[in-house]
């Protein structure tokens, strides 16, 4: 299979889009390229078991083409099974992204140009091998945030785009310094200066320059999945955005850190990486646990989803952390996990803020009678998000558990505990939310007169929904899948 | 030997025919549309492009005064494209202007003497090629000519360049005294490093930080650049200070190359300063053309970022960075230009709501922007990625992680300007404008440098295959 044709695909519907001139065309042409899109990424499931069955090994259908020769930059493309999954995640959310849409009505072309320009760099990202790319990836999928935010957006937007756009650019600058140095630090015996990752991945790193370079790496990447205490672009950016925005952020976005940290902090600087294994879970659980307590604050929806992903996000980080070849598991699967729940929570929250204008908890109520499969996907989300077991919140966060603790040491168990522990907060202020907002008597009298889900909405949430309920009951295809060394 | 002269010197002889040429349509009897003026210099001066790209083979001429190579050849052709450009996007400006034809006379004197500058090949002729340009360049910035800002950036312009003249003439007679030459050859033979010889140099070194508005030398710029007309501040902050980069990355690799240890300290020391100062003033500033002009002085520290690399790369990701850096900035500075034009107002609350009425310029805007501010896919990404990779071949990775992190500070004056075209509002914003002909094919110009230019790898390439380095 050609993987370019997956970075190309949302292009060019983009340019279609572009040129579409029926009124509301641009939101069907966008459906079409997405669900295209969707069809593409099973189909490279597919092909990739078909390969795997047959016994091949290390990265599959693999393209290389010469970029800056001088510089020995290339363009290179492959999967293995974590970017397999990463990229069916994003075609899911995109799909249910676009349909959460529908009704974008100033600037619609514009609208989704930018979300599926958005969605290449995310491609992109997930299939590069070669680290020059993998920055180019990365770096597109800044500024059209910046735009979507800051024009579609709601409340303080263009502080939040600000916010956002500078704090996320100052992570890939740390990457940028970090990929510099492991690019110079490839010469030698080995050859010339590179940034293909397998021949990388190959050389081992001078252990001086892991030590130097890991950290930036890290931070860099750790900037874009919340790393404490670089998390507060987080609750800002998610709660200005427009519903698809804040979708594809929290259940996308934020994975770009998690899967640079792992494929190349971690996986191209391994003595690094165990020496700062600490610090980094020192980190992440502060993250989890402060992110609880703070979500217990919240009253405005978005902000409690916003502030519950840094927590979540922190059980990546704790995952990729304990370097147990289980925890890192579990932490892909949180990925995924997390990129699906969070995703139907803003897109229940969006659906709510639609009717009843408002996201402040005490001034909603009783939603549960008047538009009830709305009320009943934000259950959803919100048992996955507590770790219900049958929901893929549960598989991810108990694999990250288990494999934490297998890191023996006073520490780690410490820390695996306070993470365990966080569950119970988690558990406290989902409850309350949906306490307090879906059941209870109906607040306003206004809100009677409220419709459900139309066709559309239905549609994203059930999308959404079936991929956390096969996770949650078979988890095994996914752990295959992903099936990490 | 004549034909062989005169093919070697293609490119100055073409721009000093439309000299002359406009020359004696000015004192000849008949008079012309001003129309017929500009089609003719912007065809001559598209022939000189295309001129650019004849191969021919190297050559010394003047006893080893004027040196010409394919290098010298493609960055002259930068600069050519340059100035068409700019002359396409002056078109609405220049053709109600009484005095157009003195324009191009001044402005294609200046580009001559750049040429000259460039190919270069001893002290005198540098000398005479950088005053050429200087002298005209200060009556340009002068050219509105009823504004009393125009005239006053004009005088603090030519005074400024009368002194970075002076240190540099200073310095040139130094370094005869120490090595009894004045050719680049022999220079590079003769210099030991002595105390002499680094006083020298640091003279000659401060001549050209003036004219490359790096800090400490900058004060001039901002005043400069705000009082000129548009279309000369453009001018100035891509053509001249690109021609003088090609000059200055020459000496230092060729002439002053057994200087390296020392130069590489100063330059860093350099860039760091042009990044941090031009960043921090270019964030308040509320004039387009002001702010434009403060990142012009922090895009300089880019470049001497890249400088400081010393290798072939860095030769090449310099070059590459200006090719990029004229389609981007020309990009910004011609709608900053046009709008000023049409409707007179330049500062950034004036562009609130722009999106709303004109998309298409708000896009062109937006893209030269990000290109600027070195955001993929533009062309300015990879511009700025290759020059601090160069930079980083040092290992000097603090320097670089400023650098970078200096890129996360520009971002946040860039994305102001975004901000008010696309998500700010006005009770009066500007109106539907409509863009002639030939300011349009500018745009498209650009536009289409900015997008393409870093997808196609071979770009880069070639200009690695011609480039310089130790």
């Amino acid at each position: 299979m050609n993987l370019s044709l997956l970075v190309l695909m949302p292009l060019i519907t983009a340019i279609v889009v572009l040129f579409s001139r029926r009124e509301g065309g641009a939101r069907w042409v966008s459906l079409t390229g997405v669900t295209v899109q969707l069809l593409l990424s099973f189909g490279l499931l597919i092909l990739y078991w078909k390969e795997r069955a047959a016994g091949s090994m290390g990265m599959l259908f693999e393209y290389r083409h010469v970029w800056f020769k001088p510089l020995n930059i290339w363009y290179h493309v492959g999967v293995d099974g974590i970017s397999v999954a990463m990229i069916l995640l994003t075609a899911v959310v995109m799909v249910a992204a676009v349909l959460v849409s529908w009704r974008v009505q100033s600037w619609d072309k514009e609208f989704f140009v930018l979300l599926l320009f958005l969605s290449a760099g995310a491609y992109g990202f997930f299939l590069s091998l070669d680290l020059f790319t993998l920055f180019f990836f990365l770096e597109i999928s800044v500024i059209p945030k910046f735009l979507l935010i800051g024009i579609w957006g709601s409340g303080k937007k263009e502080y939040s785009a600000m916010k956002l756009a500078l704090m996320l650019m100052g992570g890939s600058a740390l990457v940028f310094v970090g990929l510099l140095g492991v690019y110079y630090n490839t010469g030698g015996a080995a050859g010339p200066y590179t940034f293909d990752w397998p021949v990388i991945a190959q050389v081992h790193l001078p252990v001086e320059a892991q030590r130097r370079f890991f950290p930036l790496l890290f931070v860099g990447f750790g900037i874009f999945t919340a790393l404490f205490p670089f998390h507060t672009w987080v609750p800002d950016g998610h709660s200005s955005a427009p519903t698809a925005a804040s979708m594809f952020l929290a259940g996308i976005s934020m994975k770009l850190g998690g899967y640079g940290c792992l494929r190349v902090a971690v996986s191209l600087m391994p003595i690094a990486a165990r020496e700062y294994s600490p610090v980094i879970i020192l980190l992440a659980t502060i993250a989890i646990v402060y992110g609880a307590f703070a979500t217990m604050m919240q009253k405005d929806l978005k902000y409690i989803n916003a502030y519950s992903s840094i927590s979540h996000c922190g059980f990546i980080l704790l995952g990729i952390g304990m370097l147990t070849r289980t925890a890192v598991m579990g932490a892909v699967m949180q990925m995924i996990s997390h990129g699906l729940m969070t995703a139907l929570f803003f897109a229940a929250i969006g659906m709510i803020y639609d009717r009843t204008h408002t996201r402040l908890v005490e001034r909603l109520g009783g939603l549960l009678k008047i538009m009830p499969f709305i009320s009943t996907i934000f259950v959803i989300a919100g048992l996955c998000s507590l770790g219900l077991p049958g929901l893929s919140g549960f598989v991810a966060e108990v694999t990250v558990f288990m494999g934490s603790w297998q890191r023996t040491g006073e520490a780690y168990r410490i820390a695996t505990i306070l993470a365990c522990a966080s569950i119970v907060i988690t558990a406290v202020y989902i409850l309350r939310a949906t306490g307090q907002s879906i059941m209870g008597p109906v607040k306003d009298q206004q809100y009677y007169g409220l419709a459900d889900a139309t066709w559309n909405e239905k549609l994203a949430a059930v999308i959404l929904g079936a991929g956390i309920i096969a996770i949650g009951v078979a988890p095994f295809w996914l752990s295959d899948l992903l099936n990490i060394k | 030997m004549w034909a062989d002269t005169i093919l070697s010197l293609r490119q100055e002889l073409l721009v000093a025919v439309i000299i002359f040429l406009l020359l004696f349509i000015k004192v000849g009897a008949a008079a012309y549309r001003t129309e017929v003026i500009l089609h003719l210099v912007n065809l001559l001066l598209l022939v000189n492009f295309a001129l650019g790209f004849w191969e021919y083979r190297d050559s010394i001429l003047f006893n080893g005064m004027f040196h010409t190579n394919k290098l010298l050849v493609l960055e002259k052709n930068i600069l050519n494209l340059g100035t068409l450009i700019i002359s396409l996007q002056a078109y609405s400006w220049l053709k109600d202007h009484r005095q157009a034809t003195e324009f191009y006379i001044l402005l294609l004197s200046t580009l001559m003497g750049f040429f000259f500058m460039i190919s270069s090949g001893n002290l005198l002729m540098f000398y005479l090629g950088l005053e050429l340009s200087t002298i005209p360049l200060t009556a340009l910035s002068s050219f509105d000519l009823e504004k009393r800002q125009s005239s006053e950036a004009a005088m603090k312009f030519i005074l400024s360049s009368a002194f970075s003249s002076g240190l540099l003439l200073f310095g040139i007679s130094l370094l005869y005294g120490a090595t009894g030459t004045l050719s680049f050859d022999i220079i590079a033979q003769r210099l030991d490093g002595s105390a002499f010889q680094l006083f020298a140099f640091i003279l000659i070194l401060s001549g050209f930080a003036f004219k490359i508005s790096a800090v400490p030398f900058h004060l001039w710029t901002a005043d400069v650049y705000e009082g000129s007309p548009i279309t000369v501040t453009a001018y100035l902050s891509v053509i001249s200070k690109g021609a003088v980069f090609f000059i200055f990355i020459q000496t230092l690799y060729t002439v002053f190359k057994p200087m390296a240890g020392n130069w590489y300290r100063i330059l860093v020391l350099l860039s760091v300063l042009t990044m941090v100062t031009g960043n921090l003033f270019a964030l308040r500033q509320n004039k387009l053309k002001r702010l434009l002009a403060f990142s012009s002085i922090a895009q300089s520290g880019f470049i001497l970022a890249g400088i400081t690399g010393s290798s072939r790369a860095g030769d090449a990701s310099v070059i590459y960075f200006i090719l990029v850096y004229i389609f981007s900035n020309l990009g910004a500075f011609g709608v900053v230009s046009f709008i000023s034009t049409q409707t007179g107002r330049e500062s950034i609350d004036d562009y609130k709501g722009l999106y709303a009425t004109n998309p298409l310029l708000s896009w062109i805007m937006a893209l030269s922007l990000f290109s600027l501010a070195g955001i993929p896919p533009t062309a300015g990404f990879f511009g700025k990625f290759f020059l601090l990779m160069a930079g980083a071949g040092k290992g000097n990775y603090v320097f670089i992680g400023i650098a970078a992190l200096n890129m996360v500070i520009s971002l946040y004056y860039y994305l102001r300007v975004i901000k008010a075209i696309f998500m700010d509002s006005q009770p009066q914003p500007i109106g539907k404008l409509k863009i002639p002909l030939l300011p349009n094919i500018a745009f498209l110009v650009c536009l289409g440098g900015i997008v393409v230019m870093g997808l196609m790898g071979w770009v880069y390439d070639y200009i690695y295959s011609l480039s310089i380095g130790f």
